[in-house]
């Protein structure tokens, strides 16, 4: 009897003459997101992964709930394919979970035995096999019921190249492979909404890297440290991230000194994205991804968001848009990067945020405020002083 | 110095070579367990001894009232719901400050849950507590008085012994606690003299290791222990007794000792100011003036820039700093103290807390003033308008 973990994955299903790349993208990040646990193998069926060798560590469970491209997961028992294996297995299961549940003494707990044969040489069929194990089961461990239309434990047999048993099927991350799609630069700011949006991207197979913009002396050495963090909580889903720091307190300066103050905010965004299409360009990344949702501040009215995308050529993704603050910080709390976006550093100082931003910008005004100052000299310094940091969790 | 002009002295200080080696000695060679009952543990529990001893006669008392705690927080915990709870039955009326630090104020707020009521009292601009206001918040069922001594953030002296006269005068039989944790190894603290019942003080701010404090409790004063267990330090406070730390603690009180210039600080900072308000004339110092104030302490702003930027522009040229009390500097709201001298708003954004420690040289002052000065020139143009 051998603990192991099944995995299955979704929308794949759906691909066509191409659907064995999908899945060997999704194998090899199954094996990647599994390194750290010793001895752990992957092996590939129809259908789905068998995840051998996992020993008792419930953290692995964890980890493969963060892998995009499966859409659910079951801890199983792995056996010989012979009757007395497959009971005994299921017993050892039932008992878990019934302890887990643990409900009050003398409560009745149903259940119902579910069996699939794909192996057609095993002697019993489906039909034949249930009703075994069942019988079984009650007699085995007291408080048992069958109920086969509403139960609370389904007892999951099934006969393949070895017999597998599992009671519990565990929705996992969803979403496609990363790296299946493309690659795109996440503007990465250190508050609740851009891991976010950096993570629904990524659930859509893409793969990240990560544009940060650091204003020393006005943010901190630990605003930095936070972002590093947060991007070591995303690559536990999506793997290795690379972290471009962008030194930025030259151009915040300069716009102060420069232009006019209603403006700063939408000027400074426009920088932050030119200088994230250069690295994009740089990394062969194919789109922008931001945390924008529409109206939350005033950089982020339709007109604001107009007059940023105008900065840049390539495509910028937003996948916020529609989200509520409420909905975006209830999914930060799920991905586990909220609390880490909380803590109090600043990242886009106080210092030049205008006391009066303008919430409709014409484009025309920011175009010709924008050329107060020397806009690609700036980023060609930036871009020189960049750090980049290969981030993992 | 190695690491530039390190000037956050009141958050932590560098641990000296003379008690690091002490320390290492104690982890490496004589690193046994004052409770066991072989040699080793015997020269352990000698070790203790002479630091308890040591400790005990730098303030003046008798070492069996000297315990030791894991820091500044656990002894300041200990003294006020240790006495709290071991006089529930008497009074539950407390009073203290409202400029105390945090392991005191919030220790407070925790008795107030749980039934007690707290008097925190107001204080002048200088950030001093007045002796009459507490003799006139004194209750029959008061129970207990904390007061600090210097105050972490802007330096300010409470007087102490008045406030010691005060309530020996009303015969009241409150307990009197005083936080020194800034002081011990400043200034003199004279316990017995002073009509101090219980006393907290710790080790890394003069020069010893993180993770050792001590309380001083007063004979014939009862406290409830806080934590249970073997029964070290008789009872009052339970658990291995934390042997490096403590020995370090002995060690830098005796090479404090040595030191015992306590003029040099004072000098320092006069040095300091004496350049600063020259150089930057704009500079606005918070709290007492450098004189009244603690010799190692001193709060200052430049308004219009915030603490911590100017923070962060020093420490890139290599000067260090602390906002406020280290405790606070990350949550972002204004600093209770400011606040409670009255400190406007803009100046309270702009302050940042310099503080000297006996490692610190002349030298280091005129470059630190001259730093400061460059650092205001430069972030002056963006000031927010």
């Amino acid at each position: 009897m051998e603990r192991v973990a099944l995995l299955r994955y979704g929308e794949i299903h759906l691909k066509g003459l191409n659907r064995p790349y999908f899945e060997r993208a999704l194998y090899n990040n199954i094996v990647n997101a599994l390194k750290p646990y010793e001895g752990v193998t992957v092996k590939k069926a129809e259908g789905r992964y068998y995840v051998e060798n996992i020993g008792d560590d419930p953290r692995i469970f964890d980890s493969v709930a963060k892998i995009f491209g499966i859409i659910s997961f079951s801890p199983a028992l792995k056996v010989e394919k012979d009757v007395a294996a497959i009971q005994k297995a299921a017993e050892v299961l039932v008992r878990e979970v019934m302890e887990a549940k643990s409900s009050s003494p003398g409560e009745k707990i149903t259940f119902k035995v579910e069996s699939r044969r794909s192996d057609k040489s095993f002697p019993l069929n489906s039909m034949e096999l249930s009703p075994k194990v069942g019988a079984y089961l009650l007699r085995s461990i007291p408080n048992l019921k069958v109920d086969v239309h509403h139960p609370m434990i389904t007892v999951n047999v099934e006969v393949r190249e070895q017999a597998y048993v599992y009671c519990q099927v565990i929705p996992a991350a969803g979403g496609m492979p990363v790296g299946t799609n493309g690659k795109a630069a996440l503007l990465l700011s250190g508050g609740i909404d851009s891991p976010v949006a950096g993570w629904m991207i990524a659930k859509r197979g893409v793969e990240l890297i990560a544009v940060h913009y650091h204003s020393f002396p006005y943010t901190s050495e630990r605003a930095k440290e936070k972002v590093i963090d947060l991007c070591r909580i995303l690559s536990q889903y999506c793997g290795e991230i690379k972290l471009h720091v962008v030194p930025f307190t030259r151009i915040q300066q300069e716009l102060y000194q420069k232009c006019p103050h209603n403006l700063l905010t939408i000027l400074m965004r426009r920088f932050m994205m030119r200088i994230a299409e250069v690295v994009a360009h740089k990394e062969d990344a194919k789109a922008l991804v931001t945390g924008e949702s529409l109206g939350q501040v005033a950089s982020q009215t339709m007109e604001s968001l107009c007059a940023t995308n105008d900065a840049v050529s390539i495509p910028v993704f937003r996948p916020l848009i529609g989200m509520d603050k409420i909905e975006i910080m209830d999914l930060a709390k799920k991905i586990g990067t909220y609390e880490t976006s909380i803590l109090p550093y600043e990242d886009c100082c106080t210092v030049f945020v205008p006391k009066h931003p303008t919430t409709r910008p014409k484009l025309e005004m920011v175009r010709e405020a924008e050329k107060l100052v020397e806009g690609d000299k700036l980023i060609e310094e930036a871009i020189a002083n960049i750090e980049v940091l290969n981030v993992k969790g | 110095m190695e690491h530039g002009i390190y000037l956050d002295n009141a958050a932590t200080t560098p641990v000296s070579r003379e008690v690091a080696e002490a320390v290492m000695e104690c982890m490496l060679h004589n690193f046994g367990n004052p409770s066991s009952l072989h040699g080793m543990g015997l020269r352990a529990e000698k070790r203790l001894k002479e630091a308890r001893e040591r400790i005990a006669s730098a303030l003046g008392v008798d070492s069996e009232g000297l315990f030791f705690a894991s820091g500044g927080t656990e002894a300041n915990n200990l003294a006020i719901i240790g006495t709290a709870l071991a006089r529930r039955r008497e009074g539950r009326h407390c009073i203290t400050t409202r400029v105390e630090h945090p392991s005191v104020l919030n220790t407070f707020k925790y008795l107030e849950k749980e039934g007690w009521e707290v008097t925190y009292l107001p204080v002048n601009e200088n950030g001093v507590v007045s002796p009459d206001d507490v003799r006139r918040a004194m209750r029959p069922d008061t129970v207990l008085v904390s007061i600090m001594h210097v105050n972490n953030e802007i330096g300010s002296i409470q007087p102490i012994q008045e406030i010691g006269r005060v309530l020996k005068a009303q015969g009241n039989s409150a307990v009197f606690h005083v936080d020194a944790i800034q002081s011990f190894g400043k200034l003199d603290i004279k316990p017995l003299q002073w009509g101090i019942d219980l006393l907290s003080i710790s080790g890394h701010k003069i020069h010893a290791p993180k993770g050792i404090g001590a309380l001083y409790i007063r004979k014939g004063v009862k406290i409830h222990p806080l934590l249970w267990g073997g029964g070290q330090e008789k009872g009052v406070r339970s658990g291995t007794e934390n042997m490096p730390g403590i020995v370090g603690f002995g060690e830098a009180v005796r090479w404090l000792e040595g030191k015992a210039d306590r003029g040099y600080l004072y000098r320092l900072k006069g040095i300091l100011v004496a350049e600063l308000t020259q150089r930057v004339p704009r500079a606005v110092i918070n709290g007492p003036s450098p004189e009244e104030g603690a010799p190692h302490i001193l709060s200052v702003s430049f308004p219009g820039i915030r603490g911590e930027v100017m923070l962060h522009a020093l420490e890139e040229k290599g000067v260090y700093v602390g906002t406020g009390s280290a405790c606070s500097s990350r949550k972002g709201h204004m600093s209770h103290v400011l606040e409670a001298i009255g400190t406007k708003k803009d100046v309270a954004q702009g302050a940042i807390r310099i503080s000297i420690s006996y490692l610190n040289t002349e030298d280091e002052m005129r470059q630190a003033a001259q730093i400061i000065e460059r650092c205001v020139k430069e972030l002056e143009g963006f000031v927010r308008r």
